[in-house]
């Protein structure tokens, strides 16, 4: 049905962007840059797009801008130590500004990009649902996913093992980079151009499903879906639903916030997500 | 003094990636932060933007700074100043005619701050009695409020074309320009007064009352606080919720002094900015007005070598300072 | 054959090992007793590879290993169990214990078929497909065991093993560790129960207050001989019986007290004018007990009276106006505001008193002033931030602001009061404790330090596994007594 993979198109950078974080805040990192890397993704993705000539350029250039933001907060937070609150908000203002500053030295524009080759057809939705699969199989089967849920609940316990934990959270935070990264190059494919601020929000929306989703892949990807769900709903009762388009674009926000007021059961972090250090 | 090494830091870092940056576009750094002076406090008009904005940096960064000393992250400046904006406006349009001038401007001066607080209020108790995370809640009552506040200003109360109130009269602050005739043009209004008078009786409330004391308690060894039988959550709710009042009350520089009706989106980031006014200002009252000031120049500075350089420079080293001041408060410990 | 030979270490000021050293024969169960403080852990964390000593030698079968790593530690088959846990909750026994040397693609199966294979080899009972946070404290503890089994520990080092254990799991685990040493593993035990180390253990070591006073073999020794060389220190001080024991009606009657699984039904009731002494090893309820008395710990049942009245439901702050004082057991979390100065810890609890909305400065510096004089906290500068402060100056400020400031008070629950505390400090706090009982005030005395408590105490009460297993008067006590009600042993 057209609905469905109308619901998928606007739950792709969702998905990429969740599971990206949902990766990095397992292993105790908080993730409020995804909205940064998501932008940064999409800014990378259109210039490599415009200069690359070919779409897979720019989606190659989309993971790593994504990866490049992530790396400053990586560093930031697990060489230096600094806080992951003000860090995660720091590299959003970085992103926005970075991206309005390249936006104006390349193309003299304030706003947005010229029109880019783009329309990936279909890859980048399939890797969205992929990414969700992706995590979760990480976690779940492999060593260094088992590694990487122990330095996020125990990082003591991972340490007494010999288990390098800074290492295996810079890793975390990088693939959550490139995933959110992603998510950003999907956007501006999607729309063949960059234009600023043109996540408004979707990064949060991840965060929100991550939350929401327990950081358990496939809640989180579900999560997702249904906020998707919900915007596909209002999109197409524009005008004709009596429920007003900002009240639904407020769902996603305002379940999560339920969520974490354990109103709909407690909703349980991993035990060292936010703590530097250990 | 200790304190001041991270915000040096920031300051030097800043300085270099602006270099870095200009050079980048092939300009000189003399020539540009030359300009950038004279674009700011060089001129009268510039210089009253810079006051335009530090006002509401001021109040937003108060807001931020406030939360903090009590343990708290408060992002959600933004919404709070919004709703203080919108509540003022909506109080501008509701009283009656005949009400004497200073009395209407008490009246939104007051709308503005209980519309903050309630901004304040709800992610305070979530966070209080409900152990909610503040830091993730304000963010996203950031968007509901925002979509909320959009939804009533165009389904309700907007000018025709517009994503503006209607204006009023009546609780309107007058121009600086009105007493300083070289100030002609800008912005910047009394409400700046009032921006200096919250520093002043927060900084008094924060280190000289007795609420102050238990605040900063409850911030800094929240166990401690709680054997000296002070009960936490009361204190995180109140703080929380007065924190949101701060953040309101700078709604009134856009709305009563400056455009006389509420607009959709005049908060253009500052609530954002504040929070790196609020770091970079130590969480002191005298050194956010000193922040605020800096930022202000940042931002009307980039308008003025707007010509050399691409004002977004402004916005990438506001990340940048931000960023060095947290890495560089923390390589101390 | 482990040696440890003149270890020292010193973390800053405080002295955790001094010239501390110690032979484990192979084959063998020995005991590391000591009370807390003592420096027990420090000692074999160093033997562990946890850390490093500051000077000295460790010796591995006649192989210099000072300042190994934990991995080389483990590869030579050097194992710890920790005290408090070293598992991941959220993950399976099987993932805990494969953790850090996992097959690049986790077979489950396999896995857990070699957990329960060397769970039955051993005879450490343990359900390998189990959540650890579903497991009970001992079953923990045994994957904890088999985790150091799994990487090859063939000498076994267990920190306080049966704190967290019901006796007949305490039985199972003497199996399992006979067990081992029969097979030819080696295990160091650390503890504070004399009892349980002459049952278990073929050798023991005694420490105190950082160093190794004496190494024994359990057939030589009694419990009590191990008591007095625990705990028996010269009397500084000399007991002053109070002046006057009041007879009026009782400052604090507690009934039948229950807080969570902590505190087990204890009763009792102070008299004004007394000193009353609570004794024990730490851990054994009576900080849950102080809490709960203080105001913030939940009194499962029971009840607790200050003249007359029920306290039980009242907050913190009600009971400091009905005259109970607290000096916490843990100052720098409890009892200090660090990053305040002296004077503003000095009014922390009775901010109230010195305005109602606007603090008065000049009266918080008179007081601030007086009590800096009255309890001798050096340096003589109110405008000092706590955090630099020496430990027993900090703790001065504490016990000065709970016994001379501007609130009076009637009783004083102090816990641990003089714990890492200089000579001269204690002093003081001891002569305070006894002025506030000449003047018709009362304290309750939770110490680990006994030599304090005999020098203080009216009478003293000892508290072993939530409970008073006896109350004596000073008159009765001595070291030996209390020691051997301490120990666990009946007198």
């Amino acid at each position: 049905m057209g609905l469905i993979f109308q619901i998928i198109r606007i739950a792709t950078p969702y998905l990429f962007a969740a599971a990206g974080g949902t990766i990095a805040e397992r292993s105790g990192i908080v993730s409020l840059g995804l909205e940064g890397y998501m932008l940064t993704g999409a800014c990378a993705a259109a210039f490599g797009s415009y200069y690359g000539g070919t779409v897979w350029s720019g989606i190659l250039w989309g993971a790593l801008g994504g990866t490049t933001l992530a790396a400053i907060h990586a560093i930031a937070t697990i060489r230096f130590r600094a806080d992951q609150i003000v860090s995660g908000i720091a590299v959003n203002i970085l992103a926005v500004g970075t991206t309005r500053f390249a936006l104006r030295v390349a193309f003299g524009s304030s706003s947005n990009s010229p029109r880019v080759p783009g329309g990936a057809s279909g890859v980048l939705e399939i890797g969205g649902l992929l990414s969700i699969v992706f995590v979760a199989l990480i976690l779940d089967t492999t060593r260094f996913g088992l590694r990487l849920r122990a330095v996020g609940e125990h990082p003591e316990a991972a340490t007494t093992v010999g288990i390098s934990v800074n290492r295996i959270r810079a890793i975390a935070v990088l693939a959550s980079g490139a995933l959110a990264g992603l998510g950003g190059t999907f956007l501006a494919l999607d729309q063949h151009q960059f234009s600023d601020e043109m996540t408004a929000g979707r990064g949060f929306i991840a965060l929100a499903a991550v939350i929401f989703g327990r950081w358990q892949p496939f809640r989180v990807g579900a999560a997702c879906l249904l906020f998707a769900a919900a915007e596909a709903l209002e999109i197409n009762l524009q005008g004709t639903s009596a429920i007003p388009s900002q009240f639904v674009a407020m769902i996603p926000y305002v379940l999560t916030i339920v969520a974490l007021a354990g109103i709909v059961g407690r909703s349980v972090p991993p035990a060292a997500l936010g703590k530097s250090g250990h | 003094m200790k304190a001041l090494f991270p915000v040096l830091v920031g300051a030097l870092v800043a300085l270099v990636v602006g270099d870095l940056l200009i050079l980048g576009v092939g300009q000189s750094p003399a020539e540009v932060y030359r300009l950038l002076l004279e674009g700011t406090w060089g001129n009268p008009y510039g210089f009253a933007q810079v006051l335009y904005k530090a006002t509401t940096l001021t109040f937003t960064g108060l807001a931020v700074a406030l939360a903090l000393r009590a343990g708290l992250f408060n992002i959600g400046a933004e919404a709070q100043l919004a709703l203080g904006g919108f509540a003022a406006s909506v109080m501008g349009l509701a009283l009656p005619a005949g009400v004497p001038a200073p009395l209407a401007i008490i009246a939104c001066i007051v709308a503005a701050a209980m519309g903050g607080a309630v901004g304040g209020a709800v992610p305070g108790a979530l966070n209080a009695w409900f152990g909610a995370n503040e830091v993730i809640t304000t963010i996203l009552l950031n968007f509901v409020v925002l979509f909320f506040l959009n939804w009533v200003v165009t389904a309700h109360l907007h000018v025709a074309e517009t994503v503006h109130t209607p204006a009023f009269t009546n609780g309107t602050v007058p121009r600086l320009s009105a007493v300083i005739p070289a100030f002609r043009g800008s912005a910047a209004n009394a409400t700046v007064l009032l921006a200096i008078v919250a520093a002043v009786v927060t900084g008094w409330f924060v280190f000289r009352t007795r609420y102050g004391y238990e605040l900063r308690a409850v911030g800094l060894s929240p166990d401690a606080a709680e054997a000296a039988g002070i009960v936490l959550p009361r204190v995180r709710v109140a703080t929380f919720t007065l924190a949101g009042a701060l953040a309101g009350m700078g709604g009134t520089n856009f709305v009563l002094g400056y455009k006389h009706y509420y607009e959709d989106g005049f908060t253009g980031g500052a609530g954002l900015i504040g929070i790196a006014v609020a770091l970079a200002g130590r969480a002191h009252p005298i050194g956010i007005m000193l922040a605020a000031l800096a930022f202000a120049t940042l931002s009307q500075g980039g308008l003025a070598i707007h010509a050399l350089v691409p004002k977004q420079m402004a916005d990438i080293l506001q990340g940048v300072v931000i960023l060095a001041i947290a890495i560089a408060s923390r390589a101390r410990t | 054959m482990l040696s440890l030979e003149a270890i020292n270490k010193n973390y800053g000021t405080v002295v955790a090992n001094r010239d501390a050293s110690l032979t484990v024969a192979t084959g063998e169960i020995h005991g590391v007793v000591g009370e807390n403080g003592a420096g027990k852990t420090t000692l074999m964390r160093i033997a562990a590879g946890e850390l490093r000593p500051d000077s000295g030698r460790v010796m591995l079968d006649d192989r210099d290993v000072t300042g190994w790593s934990v991995t080389g530690a483990i590869a030579a088959g050097v194992g710890m169990v920790h005290q408090h846990f070293m598992l991941v909750p959220t993950l399976t026994v099987t993932e805990n214990m494969i953790l850090g040397r996992e097959p690049v693609f986790l077979d489950r199966r396999r896995a857990s078929q070699a957990v329960r294979d060397l769970s039955e080899s051993t005879g450490l009972a343990v359900d390998p497909d189990a959540k650890v946070s579903d497991l009970s404290v001992g079953e923990a503890q045994r994957v904890e065991i088999l985790k150091a089994l799994y990487r090859g520990a063939t000498l076994l080092i267990l920190d306080e093993p049966t704190a967290v254990l019901s006796p007949p799991e305490v039985d199972d685990l003497w199996k399992v560790l006979r067990a081992l040493r029969d097979q030819g593993s080696t295990v160091i035990l650390i503890t504070h129960k004399l009892d349980e180390v002459m049952a278990i253990a073929d050798a023991v070591t005694v420490m105190r207050g950082g160093q190794t006073v004496g190494q024994f073999k359990t057939s030589d020794v009694t419990s009590a001989d191990l008591a007095l060389a625990m705990v028996g220190r010269e009397l500084a001080e000399f007991f002053t019986p109070a002046a006057r024991v009041s007879n009026g009606a009782p400052v604090l009657e507690v009934d039948n007290l229950v807080v969570g699984h902590e505190v087990d039904g204890v009763s009792f009731t102070v008299a004004p004018g007394e000193i009353f002494g609570i004794a024990g090893v730490e851990g054994n309820g009576q900080h849950e007990l102080i809490e709960a008395i203080a105001g913030y710990a939940k009194v499962t049942s029971g009840s607790i009276r200050r003249g007359g009245t029920p306290i039980e439901r009242l907050s913190v702050r009600r009971r400091g106006e009905l005259g109970i004082a607290h000096i916490p057991d843990d100052r720098q979390r409890r009892g200090l505001v660090l990053d305040y100065t002296v004077a503003e810890n000095l009014i922390l609890g009775r901010e109230r008193s010195f305005g109602r909305v606007r603090l008065d400065r000049m009266k918080m510096a008179i007081e601030a002033q007086r009590l800096i004089t009255a309890f001798d906290i050096r340096p003589h500068d109110p405008r000092r931030l706590a955090r630099t402060l020496s430990g027993g100056n900090q703790q001065k400020v504490v016990v000065a602001r709970e016994m001379g400031g501007i609130r009076d008070f009637h009783l004083l629950l102090a816990a641990q009061p003089t714990r890492g505390v200089d000579i001269g400090a204690i002093e003081t706090i001891h002569a305070h404790f006894r002025l506030a009982r000449s003047e018709g005030r009362s304290v309750v005395l939770v110490s680990s330090d006994l030599s304090e408590l005999l020098a203080l105490a009216d009478r003293i009460a000892v508290m072993l596994r939530g409970r008073f297993v006896a109350v004596v008067d000073r008159a009765d006590a001595s070291a030996e007594v209390i020691g051997r009600y301490m120990a666990g042993a009946a007198a």
